[in-house]
């Protein structure tokens, strides 16, 4: 019996749409058998790995379970990517995603699995709940550790030059006069990763909050600005810094891989960025890590020189996962930061400051870390803007990049950035905007 | 010679339903279709689901605050946002000088390089390769390649400079040159085609003409000027509108390059509703579209219209 053409290409059409269809439902109906979820992560490097590492090590216990690791990529694509699928219902059964304001945007209550019934959830540091918590409930685990913004600076340097860290502005600028005149560039900018350029206004938030402790509220409330003072400080330094022509020479095409590579190497002395930098250094230059230190960012009175903290990372479920999935996929949750997950962390992902969960730092973790924990020790700490308040402008990075290249002077960039952050407040329909 | 006339004159005016191999069959009164109408059905419904659809909702979001997980009605509010952003006067103003700067580059390069390539010199089918070859590479390599290649200290260009003494600037992080050189990146990627198309025009240019005008003493400038450049025009027609309707909606090279910096340097209208979306303001974003939408409609009717009132009164 031979097919008319016609009816052959019909075959061939309903086929093809059938394999379609096919290839768009997850295997979510699975009654028996081994169970399957996805977990999705961001593609950096050492991110992966430790994720290869935990799926790795939980699938062996469960052998019931068959995890497929999948990445997205970071920054604003990836915050793309994460809505996205969460609105059209096809987000993966586990994800990894920013704590604070992100968070707040993916709309937790309707989306996200409330955990606070979790094993583990007691173990959490109130600080890091509040940054995966709605006013209805808890929806986040621990990835990684917390991390400091501030200033990274080569401890060789210091030494050699017989300097002492710094708790003032002034002492901040003289110790970068001494610097250059040993031929040594003092502070180091990468212009080539545009996110690098606002450590200054970022790392410096701990300060704004000592001096002024409403201010994060009463900015949420559209009551304070960045163009005022104390905040425009902020703004004003980062344009000394240029004005005194401290900078790298090749500060507006360099990127933050050169700029882990010359704080490590001592041709710079002083990095502005995340202390969660030294997971990069331990890679191109593993002997200099401990020639690595970190200072918060001095204020102009010492007396409010403030340790800028972040949080870890979050780990969350999607409310479209369910059943059988749902339990896996709390499962793998709970083995993140269970001993062997922890040991794992630990390994891969190079700890930059204490873990918020149960996880604790291995023996001889490096000197940042000292550095980093003697400020949270001491109560001089303070978390990063965007956990305490949702408002953070898309275009805080290019405006800094203008300050830092001598094109907008700082009370300029500062009211433009008040200007930038409108729409994210109305975008979140928060009052007062 | 009138077939090629008309090649030259189709593609002077490509909006015109194509006529020429199928006219007499066409021309006969009733209309003898050689495919059955629902053949048209499959690329009718991509069309409608893939470009009509979104289009058009693309109007309604463009009046909402959208997260993506809900939307709220709230008017023309985004465009009223749109037209107070600080960059966007820029973007403007920049989204302008490149068009009409890689436009009137590809006009002269391509025109130069159409001459060049249909005159009798050695190795010319090579010539032409190599000339079209950066059009077939795609953007985004383009854009990594000079960005490495252009870098302001460890680059081939300004080693090279340094080497015979002259000090290179940073072609993409001065701010004020940032724009300039990508539109150049533009520039040595689409030449090709503007060059391909200049060739096709000037091979249609009956020889005759050339004879005549030297046997009436003309030099090779009046030639130019007399002959080819009026005889040309269709296909200069052809470069303007696609150079033009492709530098206004510029975007991926410049995210390759200087992602519309440093600062705001060299943001373009495309880059800047680029970065709204990227921060979640999906209505926002979806109003510049429809702008970007306007404008580009505003500018290319009126030179369509006035580049095919030229063709037809030559």
């Amino acid at each position: 019996m031979k097919l008319s053409s016609s009816a052959r290409g019909a075959a061939a059409t309903s086929a093809l749409a059938v394999l379609a269809l096919a290839g768009c439902s997850s295997a979510a109906n699975s009654n028996e058998g081994t169970i399957e979820i996805d977990f999705l992560v961001d593609n950096s490097a050492d991110t992966v790995a430790a994720a290869e590492a935990l799926v790795d090590a939980f699938t062996e216990e469960n052998t019931d379970v068959s995890v497929t690791l999948e990445t997205r990529p970071p920054g604003g694509e990836g915050d793309n990517v994460v809505k996205t699928r969460l609105s059209t219902d096809e987000m993966a059964d586990v994800f990894i995603y920013n704590t604070g304001s992100l968070f707040q945007a993916l709309n937790p209550d309707t989306t996200l699995v409330e955990m606070s019934d979790q094993p583990w959830a007691g173990e959490l540091d109130e600080e890091f709940v509040d940054t995966v918590s709605t006013e209805n409930g808890m929806y986040g685990n621990a990835w990684g550790a917390t991390f400091g913004g501030g200033i990274l600076y080569n401890r060789a340097v210091y030494k050699d030059l017989g300097l002492e860290v710094p708790e003032s502005w002034d002492e901040f600028m003289a110790n970068n006069e001494a610097i250059a005149a040993a031929g040594i560039t003092p502070v180091i900018q990468t212009y080539g990763s545009t996110y690098t350029s606002q450590l200054f206004v970022l790392g410096d938030f701990g300060n704004v909050q000592t001096a002024d402790p409403e201010w994060a509220d009463e900015y949420t409330a559209h009551h304070r600005k960045y163009a005022d003072e104390p905040a425009v400080d902020s703004f004003r330094h980062h344009q000394e810094v240029y004005d005194a022509g401290y900078f790298n020479e090749d500060f507006a095409s360099a990127t933050d891989a050169d700029g882990a590579r010359m704080l490590a190497e001592g041709e710079g002395a002083h990095y502005p960025m995340l202390s969660n930098l030294i997971a990069q250094i331990e890679q191109v230059a593993p002997e200099a890590v401990d020639d690595i230190g970190f200072f918060a960012i001095p204020a102009e009175d010492p007396a409010n020189t403030t340790a800028t903290i972040w949080q870890a990372t979050g780990i969350y479920v999607p409310q479209t996962t369910e059943g059988r999935e749902r339990d896996a996929a709390l499962q793998l949750v709970e083995f993140i930061t269970s001993d062997a997950g922890c040991e794992i962390q630990n390994e891969h992902l190079a700890a930059a400051g204490p873990f918020p969960g149960s996880c604790e730092l291995p023996e001889g973790s490096p000197a940042i870390l000292t550095d980093l924990a003697t400020y949270i020790d001491e109560g001089r700490s303070a978390p990063a803007l965007e956990f305490v308040s949702p408002i953070k402008g898309p275009n805080l990075e290019h405006i800094m990049v203008e300050v830092g290249s001598g094109i907008r002077s700082a009370d300029d960039a500062a009211a433009r950035y008040d200007q930038d952050v409108v729409n994210q407040a109305q975008q979140l329909g928060i009052e007062g905007w | 010679m009138t077939a090629a006339a008309t090649e030259v004159r189709a593609s002077g005016a490509r909006d015109r339903t194509p006529s020429g191999s199928g006219g007499r069959a066409r021309s006969s009164g009733a209309v003898r279709r050689a495919y059955p109408t629902w053949f048209y059905l499959p690329a009718a419904a991509l069309y409608v689901i893939f470009f009509a659809v979104p289009t058009f909702a693309s109007f309604y979001f463009s009046l909402t605050r959208w997260t993506l997980f809900d939307t709220e009605f709230i008017g023309f509010e985004n465009y009223v946002r749109f037209f107070q952003e600080p960059q966007l006067v820029t973007g403007f103003v920049n989204t302008f000088v490149y068009g009409v700067t890689t436009s009137g580059a590809k006009v002269v390069l391509g025109l130069a390089l159409g001459v060049l390539l249909t005159s009798q010199i050695v190795a010319r089918g090579y010539l032409r390769s190599v000339v079209f070859f950066p059009v077939l590479v795609s953007t985004i390599g383009v854009g990594v390649v000079f960005l490495a290649l252009l870098d302001p200290f460890d680059g081939v260009v300004n080693t090279v400079l340094a080497a015979v003494g002259v000090d290179g600037p940073g072609w993409f992080t001065d701010p004020q040159l940032a724009l300039l050189t990508v539109a150049a990146v533009d520039v040595w990627k689409g030449v090709g085609i503007a060059t391909l198309i200049y060739i096709a025009g000037l091979v249609a240019i009956p020889q005759e003409y050339y004879e005549a005008a030297r046997v009436d003493g003309a030099g090779r400038w009046q030639q130019f000027r007399r002959i080819t450049l009026p005889l040309v025009m269709p296909a200069t027609g052809t470069v303007i509108v696609l150079s033009l309707i492709g530098g206004l909606r510029s975007f991926d090279l410049i995210w390759a390059t200087t992602g519309g910096g440093p600062g705001f340097a060299s943001d373009v209208i495309a880059s800047v509703i680029y970065k709204q979306y990227q921060a979640g303001f999906y209505g926002l974003s979806t109003a510049g579209n429809v702008i970007l939408f306007l404008v580009v409609t505003a500018v290319m009717v009126p030179v369509t219209m006035l580049i095919n009132r030229r063709a037809v009164d030559r």
